[in-house]
């Protein structure tokens, strides 16, 4: 297997950003890596997309075509990835393995949402998709509430309280403060978060990321191609995929995501790492209580302990193990396929040391962990310098 | 001779003070508390209609009875709230218990009465050997029109009934069966209308006494009936006023009617009104005990049943929840959740 | 919901119905085509879940789509039933601050959505708690 580097990163900022649409917002971001790679257009062998789905948001399939054409990069070979949430994450694993196994040299690969051309009344109902349809989302279950569900027995089995949940939000809100990508870019009070409205109990509002539009890309290159164009190459040491079962009924335990803790391993092994050298990582906090599980399924704390870790500052932008120095899906936004990207977007950021007010000091191996739905399939990336 | 092998009643959880409602006309409530002799009614969840109402309570029967629902014969639902206009509500409720296959079914309408109509059309489809069991089922989720008197009252109920030829399993035996029907127009409700009409004072002597007392003295005649031979009288309650006066009439006294009446504390649920009198006289009957039980169902007519108890009723009541206990298993709801519930608030 | 998706699905839905499989003897809801644990070597069978069942975990809605709206506040659990598989279902007839983990609760045949005023009524399971 071939070597694969970052050489080049961009996103658009993430919001209810009446003016795009899914095209041009994809087109900024691939503008932004491009132009950081350095890269012209017809040096591109391959373009993979993660978008949960246009199909659903703004009626628009096939997605992989759109996107080379009014990319300008045509005849490119391009596909569209879909796994829910983790279609940005998954989008990276194929671009990645289209370069390690030879078939591709660069690789452009990107992830794009526009949710909010929708009505919520709809959002609500399409972000249900994730779920399992027949069986949990016809009985009246929510997207909020599967985690929710997972929540109130992580509560129930290891005594994590709803202080630890709101934490979450107000570390990621700091964070994203710092963060001029980010959807929410103020910080939020503990007390705020807490009284927020109940949207599925435990989880109130402020525990739930937002609906967001936005689009983030990088651009990938081999070894070779990575030596010879970038001067500050950020390479991908392991990468890790697992699927779990989609709906939460069938899990033997519903506070741990089971995909997450099989990627993880085969991330750690491909990179030769363990937990413990890993400096940070952007993990998948579509609400409060998921960054929790993550974090516990990751190996980074004993399983029930991730609330602890948030409530003694370990995980805080100046702690021992920064989670989330982009704001988070909570902070940062959640333009669902375009995730899984921008989590790459700001690992290499920080490793390349230029992250400014959210810099991270010697950040040397960074993690990325994407989840999609309630965790029927998670994909982890680790990188380094 | 027909036997009933099973019986269930279902009674939705949602209560209405009839003073709640006068106080939202603007009425006095002892109009209804008084007048009508109802205190509150029962309202079905968002979630329930005629089909589910009858679901809980064939399950209920289908429990007492101890047969394979596959050995079902036929379904008949009598109804005036049937979900569809066209589509059976009785096929819904057989896939629900487990019966499809070679069935026999339709859906019945006759205002309050439907539910009966339904037992004698499932006792002669026994009696013709045309079947070993069958389900007869009185359901309602009806409806008064927003300030209208029979808001009071209208209300959701209803019970199931799994007859055969009689046997040792038989917890009753019905001796006789009879019913008296004219064209009356004392209450009606067209297609595509929301809710019914009446003709105020007219639902009284020529309606409801005319039919319910005439059926009720041809059995007596028939059977040669004293007054004082019958254990329990249930007559169909459209109020508690009605059914007590028609006792009186015909030589009854309140006591006889008293397990029976179940408006007083759950309304009229229309096709379920009568069988749900019965179901909690079955309740607390004894074996030997005789019952008279004629339903009323506008337009008009009415159908009468002498009844025996027999033995069986001891091993077979305790098995489901006692009408009764159902009624008094209750939570209040306000007017405003009410209309939510029945869904009379315009919504667009 | 399609008509004939729905139709298909009726006897899981009116009297749960689930898979279990002879080999490893799990039980399984909804019914599944190959049992996700033997794979080709196992035999899987329809079989009649029991009604009755525990609260594992439960959460109130309050944000819902547009079909159950007008249902809000309304809880969703995951039910583990007597010897039987963890299943979701709503939660009806009860007061919010009634639901908690260890509760018993039976099924109960209710209306779960319609397909607008003029569509097919949806019925299936739900669970009421248990006296």
């Amino acid at each position: 297997m071939k070597k694969v580097a970052v050489i080049g990163v961009g996103m658009t900022r993430f919001g209810e950003l009446w003016n795009s649409s899914l095209r041009s917002l994809t087109i900024e971001a691939g503008i932004k890596a491009l132009s950081d790679a350095g890269v012209p257009g017809e040096r591109v062998d391959a373009l993979y997309t993660g978008c949960m789905s246009g199909d659903m948001f703004v009626k628009q399939g096939h997605i992989a075509s759109l996107i080379a054409d009014y990319g300008g990069l045509l005849p490119v070979p391009s596909t569209r990835v879909e796994s829910a949430c983790a279609s940005g994450g998954l989008a990276l694993r194929q671009g990645l393995m289209a370069i390690a196994s030879g078939f591709a040299n660069i690789v452009v690969v990107g992830g794009v949402e526009k949710m909010t051309d929708a009505l919520g009344s709809q959002t609500t109902g399409y972000l249900a998709s994730a779920a399992d349809q027949e069986w949990e989302s016809f009985n009246g279950a929510t997207f909020p509430s599967l985690y929710a569900l997972m929540a109130r027995r992580h509560m129930y089995e290891y005594g994590t309280t709803e202080e630890q949940l709101s934490l979450i939000a107000v570390k990621n809100h700091h964070n994203g403060s710092l963060n001029p990508n980010a959807h929410f870019q103020f910080e939020v009070s503990l007390e705020r978060v807490m009284n927020s409205t109940l949207v599925a109990d435990p989880l109130r509002l402020f525990h739930c990321s937002p609906v967001s539009d936005g689009a983030a890309c990088v651009v990938l290159a081999s070894e070779e191609k990575a030596k010879e164009i970038s001067d500050d190459p950020i390479w991908i040491i392991g990468s890790g995929q697992a699927s779990g079962a989609i709906g939460i009924y069938d899990r033997d335990d519903i506070c741990t995501i089971d995909a997450t803790v099989n990627a993880g391993k085969s991330a750690y092994k491909m990179a030769g790492v363990t937990p413990k050298d890993i400096d940070f990582a952007e993990v998948h906090d579509c609400f409060t209580i998921a960054e929790i599980i993550d974090i516990e399924d990751l190996g980074f704390f004993k399983k029930g302990e991730g609330g602890k870790a948030v409530e003694e500052g370990i995980t805080s932008l100046d702690g021992e193990l920064p989670i989330n120095s982009s704001g988070g899906l909570k902070a940062k936004g959640h333009p669902v396929g375009a995730t899984g990207v921008a989590q790459v977007v700001e690992v290499v950021t920080q490793l390349r040391g230029k992250a400014g007010k959210r810099q991270i000091k010697d950040a040397e191996i960074g993690l990325t962990q994407n989840i999609g739905g309630s965790g029927g399939t998670a994909v982890v990336h680790i990188f380094s310098r | 001779m027909i036997g009933v092998i099973g019986y269930g009643a279902y009674v939705p959880k949602n209560r209405i003070r009839t003073s709640e409602i006068a106080r939202v006309w603007g009425k006095d409530p002892r109009n209804a508390e008084k007048g009508l002799g109802v205190s509150e009614k029962s309202v079905p969840s968002i979630d329930e209609d005629t089909i589910t109402i009858a679901t809980a309570a064939a399950k209920c029967a289908l429990k007492r009875a101890g047969i394979d629902p596959k050995e079902m014969g036929a379904i008949y639902i009598g109804s005036e709230s049937h979900p569809y206009v066209v589509k059976p509500s009785g096929t819904v409720v057989a896939a629900a218990i487990g019966c499809e296959g070679e069935l026999r079914c339709a859906d019945y309408e006759f205002a309050c009465k439907a539910g009966t109509a339904a037992i004698q059309n499932v006792m002669g489809l026994i009696e013709g050997g045309y079947i070993k069991y069958g389900l007869a089922i009185g359901a309602d989720t009806s409806q008064g029109a927003p300030g209208d008197a029979l808001e009071y009252a209208t209300s959701a109920g209803g019970a199931a009934f799994i007859l055969s030829k009689k046997n040792k399993d038989s917890i009753a035996t019905i001796e006789e069966t009879l019913s008296y029907t004219t064209d009356t127009p004392d209450f009606w409700r067209r297609e595509h209308e929301y809710y019914p009409q009446h003709g105020g004072r007219f639902t009284g002597e020529p309606a409801y006494f005319k039919h319910v007392g005439t059926a009720t003295k041809m059995m007596i005649e028939k059977m040669s009936l004293k007054p004082e031979d019958v254990d329990y009288v249930v007559f169909h309650m459209p109020n508690a006023k009605f059914p007590v006066n028609m006792a009186k009439k015909l030589g009854f006294s309140k006591e006889q009617v008293t397990q029976s009446l179940v408006v007083t504390e759950m309304g009229n649920a229309y096709s379920g009104s009568s069988v749900l009198g019965l179901t909690a006289v079955l309740d607390v009957a004894k074996p030997g005990d005789k019952i008279l039980m004629t339903s009323y169902g506008s337009g008009a007519g009415s159908d009468s049943f002498y009844i025996t108890v027999n033995d069986a009723i001891e091993n077979k009541r305790d098995m489901c929840p006692k009408t009764w206990d159902m009624i008094h298993n209750k939570r209040y709801i306000d007017y405003a959740t009410y209309t939510k519930y029945r869904r009379k608030i315009l919504m667009r | 919901m399609g008509v004939p998706r729905f139709w298909r699905e009726i006897p899981y839905r009116y009297r749960l119905i689930g898979s279990y499989c002879e080999k490893c003897n799990e039980t399984f809801f909804p019914p599944r085509e190959i049992c996700p644990r033997c794979r080709r070597s196992g035999n899987i069978t329809d079989v009649k879940l029991e009604e009755e069942g525990e609260i594992f975990s439960y959460t109130i809605i309050r944000t819902a789509p547009p079909e159950f709206d007008v249902q809000t506040p309304y809880a969703i659990a995951l039910i583990k039933l007597k010897n039987g598989p963890l299943i979701m279902s709503q939660l009806t007839d009860c007061e919010i601050d009634e639901v908690d983990i260890g509760k018993k609760v039976r099924m109960v045949f209710r209306k779960i959505s319609e397909d607008g005023d003029a569509g097919i009524i949806n019925y299936g399971y739900k669970f009421i708690l248990a006296e």
